[in-house]
């Protein structure tokens, strides 16, 4: 068993933004990753941390229990009296005829693995979905050598030139993305509605063949931690206050789980919960109108629960289609009658889609947060 | 660095993780986030089964069953 | 229109018994307060055993395990029949003796049983650790997905949603305030009593379940003094149970609690249930869990089900303590014959619904 002041769990910007502010204490930083930076930065972290941090890579924390213990995989049990939890984001898919075919990857996905090995020269890739992330995802591919056939946003052009309009500040980091694609087709209001053997039918009915397909429908804020906590939760995301402390004390919270506002946000709030955490009175916390803003001009067009045919399956883990679970009324009632959600992703991916497809809400959270080897699953429940 | 994938020998760099690795070589692993997450990439590395491809890196004379 | 029979609860249990009065004739309503099948029958297992530990036990499951054979080709296929068979196995040479035992009650019974001694065990279940002195194999029990057993059971039947709090005369009244009328009705609500001094208690279990090994076991395997755990009154035991379901995922049990009324995980039983088990399979401890849970089981005194007739247009089909699963099927019949007036199946005295009452005349 380790013990340190304050443990952070993520190692993303926000993660790594609120290492940086501590000063004079131990800080466990914990990540499932081999390495820091989080699927934004994955492995090029651009935040250096002290000496004073300790990094642990490629950990789960399956259970937290006392005030507390954290419970990992490969990293044995970890005690600190505070926690920050920088938990991050997943993506949201939206499942069409084929999105379970080889090929379709998350679009930051697809990035993540670029960034850790795959070769994408002269792969032909469109890049579809939804949120800022799918320009810098085509960004990422082309500069790696694919072939970006074409990025597609579902939400209308008008929306995103409002958007741009209220956030001029947003427009050198656009005009540059813009710039590394140049020649790559834009498309706004179309999405993919099939994919099939490396043909990709999108909505407007043009039809390319592809190597790969990335494909988010922007993303969900990862709160199983905060929920076993105990955290509030509000409309999805864990509530904070001004010092991003949640309900529950000694537990900051900063990044994608307290809303969806990217990059700024995230080391902002991970530099206030550091602070917080140490004691220190961190900054006012920034607006949170981005955050609305963000969601409103990406929110999602209702033709996309459409897409899904009887037969496309909805949870992969347990090849659960949508016409088995149409004639259900709550995920509890889904998960129990059809197996829904009871697979090795816990829900995770199917969870997020049967929210947008039918309105359901998820169940409360227990351990283990992650699949985990039934000895260390012991070990975690002989510590009282 | 060297590592077995279904009984053949590849070689892949540095830093590579075994989902790439899959993907590199030609096998069509299932995968979709490829951030720890759906879990579709559990393969068998070194004996142990239900390892995540797309959060473990390959290390030389690693064996991945698919 | 006002049914001659209304069953409060569509576990697994009320389900049975509405099928049976409704195949019977009987004008059938059910009355839910949660999800049809989403309590004990959800949180348990889903085994169909037969249990000898005592006569009315062994005449309940016998009769149950045969029914369930019977509509077995009738259910559909995402309630996951498999007839796995039980391997109950045996520590040491005492318990090998209990075997035996037990397979001559089995043979008296007329029922499927076949005694493997060591080398016999380890070939049919390879990760059972070494050391043990062999087992019973019983290949005529299964296993079933129950949550949607439940429901095709009650595919014709109505069901209302809500919470009955109150039994009133010639029906029950719901928490917003609405009378349900019937003609009787049926009790079949777990471990949830409606009814005050009802020898019913919760006993609390737990289960954790793998990811997908397929072929790991293949049978639902149980250590022999697992009766020991389920019939004693201990506040607190735990008991190695692993069930194969035909993904390949384990389920791996199990715990009693009594007096907990916290449905959260209790962690150091947990650790125990799972000690227990790596006992018996030790490589068990290398398999990934994705999910643990628990459930209320409902315990009677004497371990065995209260049906039949309670009081007046009254009846009770409740306190099937771990064996509401199996035992639905048989606890149907008898009540069926309870509530018209026909000869039960099998003598209903052992499980008078009011055996535990006091006498006052």
């Amino acid at each position: 068993m380790s013990k340190y002041d304050i443990a952070i769990l993520g190692a993303g910007p926000a993660g790594l933004a609120a290492a940086r502010a501590i000063t004079g204490k131990r800080v466990a930083l914990i990540d499932d990753n081999p390495r820091a930076g989080g699927q934004i930065w994955r492995a090029a972290p651009q935040i250096e941390i002290g000496s004073n941090i300790t990094f642990i890579a490629a950990a789960r924390v399956f259970h937290i229990t006392d005030h507390f213990t954290l419970h990992t995989d490969r990293a044995g049990i970890i005690e600190a009296p505070k926690l920050i939890l920088a938990t991050g984001a997943r993506e949201l898919f939206v499942p069409f005829p084929g999105w379970t075919s080889p090929g379709v990857f998350g679009a930051g996905g697809l990035q993540a693995l670029v960034k850790s090995g795959l070769e994408v020269k002269r792969k032909r890739v469109v890049v579809a979905g939804s949120g800022p992330l799918l320009m810098a995802v085509a960004a990422t591919l082309r500069k790696n050598g694919a072939k970006v056939l074409a990025v597609v946003e579902q939400a209308p052009l008008q929306r995103l030139l409002a958007f741009l309009k209220r956030y001029p500040s947003k427009l050198p980091q656009a005009i540059a993305l813009k710039a590394s694609l140049l020649g790559v087709p834009q498309i706004t209001g179309a999405w993919p509605i099939k994919f099939d053997g490396g043909k990709l039918t999108l909505s407007n009915g043009r039809a390319l063949d592809v190597d790969f397909l990335a494909c988010g429908f922007g993303l969900i804020p990862n709160t199983e931690a905060a929920r076993l906590l105990g955290c509030r939760i509000d409309d999805g995301f864990v509530a904070v206050d001004s010092k991003q402390m949640t309900s529950i004390p000694d537990v900051y919270c900063a990044g994608e789980p307290t809303g969806i506002g990217g990059l700024d946000k995230a080391l902002a709030e991970g530099r206030a919960a550091g602070l917080a955490a140490s004691g220190l009175t961190p900054p006012k916390s920034p607006s949170r109108a981005f955050v609305r803003d963000l969601a409103e001009t990406f929110r999602l067009d209702p033709a996309l629960a459409a897409l899904a045919t009887p037969d496309t399956i909805v949870c992969r883990c347990e090849d659960v289609t949508r016409e088995t679970l149409d004639p259900h009324r709550t995920w509890r009632e889904a998960k129990l009658q059809t197996r829904c959600g009871m697979g090795a992703c816990q829900g995770r991916i199917c969870g997020p889609i049967t929210a947008q497809l039918y309105g359901w809400c998820a169940e409360s959270v227990r351990p283990p947060l992650v699949p985990v080897e039934a000895q260390r699953l012991k070990i975690a429940n002989t510590g009282k | 660095m060297h590592v077995t994938i279904n009984n053949r020998d590849v070689e892949v760099r540095e830093n590579t993780t075994v989902l790439a690795a899959l993907w590199n070589n030609g096998i069509a692993a299932p995968a979709l986030c490829a951030m720890g997450v759906c879990m579709a990439c559990r393969v068998t590395i070194d004996g142990a089964r239900h390892q995540l491809a797309c959060q473990t890196e390959c290390k030389e004379g690693m064996r991945v069953e698919v | 229109m006002t049914p001659d029979v209304l069953i409060v609860g569509a576990g697994i249990v009320g389900a049975a018994c509405a099928r049976e009065l409704r195949n019977a004739g009987v004008k059938v309503a059910v009355v839910e307060r949660d999800l049809i099948g989403g309590g004990a029958t959800a949180a348990g297992m889903g085994h169909l055993l037969v249990l000898d530990d005592n006569e009315p036990e062994l005449a309940l499951t016998k009769l149950s395990v045969a029914l369930w054979h019977s509509i077995a080709p009738q259910l559909p296929a995402p309630a996951e029949f498999w007839k796995c068979g039980t391997l109950w196995v045996a520590a040491d040479d005492v318990e090998l003796a209990g075997a035996r035992e037990k397979l001559a009650v089995y043979r008296k019974h007329g029922l499927q049983a076949e005694l493997l001694d060591d080398a016999t065990l380890y070939e049919v279940e390879p990760h059972l650790r070494p050391g043990l002195a062999g087992g019973l194999r019983a290949p005529g029990d299964a296993v079933v997905y129950a949550p949607v057993a439940t429901r095709w059971m009650l595919a014709d039947v109505r069901v209302t949603h809500g919470r009955v709090v109150e039994l009133i005369d010639g029906g029950v009244r719901l928490a917003d305030g609405s009378v349900l009328r019937a003609g009787a009705v049926v009790l079949a609500t777990g471990a949830s009593s409606l009814i005050d001094g009802l020898a019913v208690r919760p006993r609390k279990g737990h289960l954790a379940i793998t990811d997908r090994y397929p072929g790991f076991a293949r049978h639902q395997i149980i250590e022999l003094s697992y009766l020991q755990s389920a019939q004693g009154e201990s506040n607190e035991s735990v008991a190695f149970n692993v069930q194969p379901r035909p993904t390949g995922q384990l389920l791996i049990g199990s715990s009693r609690q009594y007096g907990v009324d916290d449905s959260a995980i209790d962690d150091p039983i947990l650790a125990r249930m799972l000690a227990r088990a790596f006992e018996y399979m030790p490589a068990l401890a290398q398999c990934n869990v994705i999910r643990t849970w628990t459930g209320f089981r409902a315990s009677t005194p004497d371990k065995l089900p209260l049906i039949g007739k309670y009081g007046e247009g009254l009846y009770l089909a409740t306190g099937h303590e771990g064996l509401g699963v199996t035992t639905s099927l048989g606890t149907a019949k008898i009540l069926a014959a309870a509530v018209l007036g026909t000869p039960s199946p099998i003598p209903p005295e052992p499980y008078d619904a009011r055996r535990f009452c006091a006498r006052n005349d």
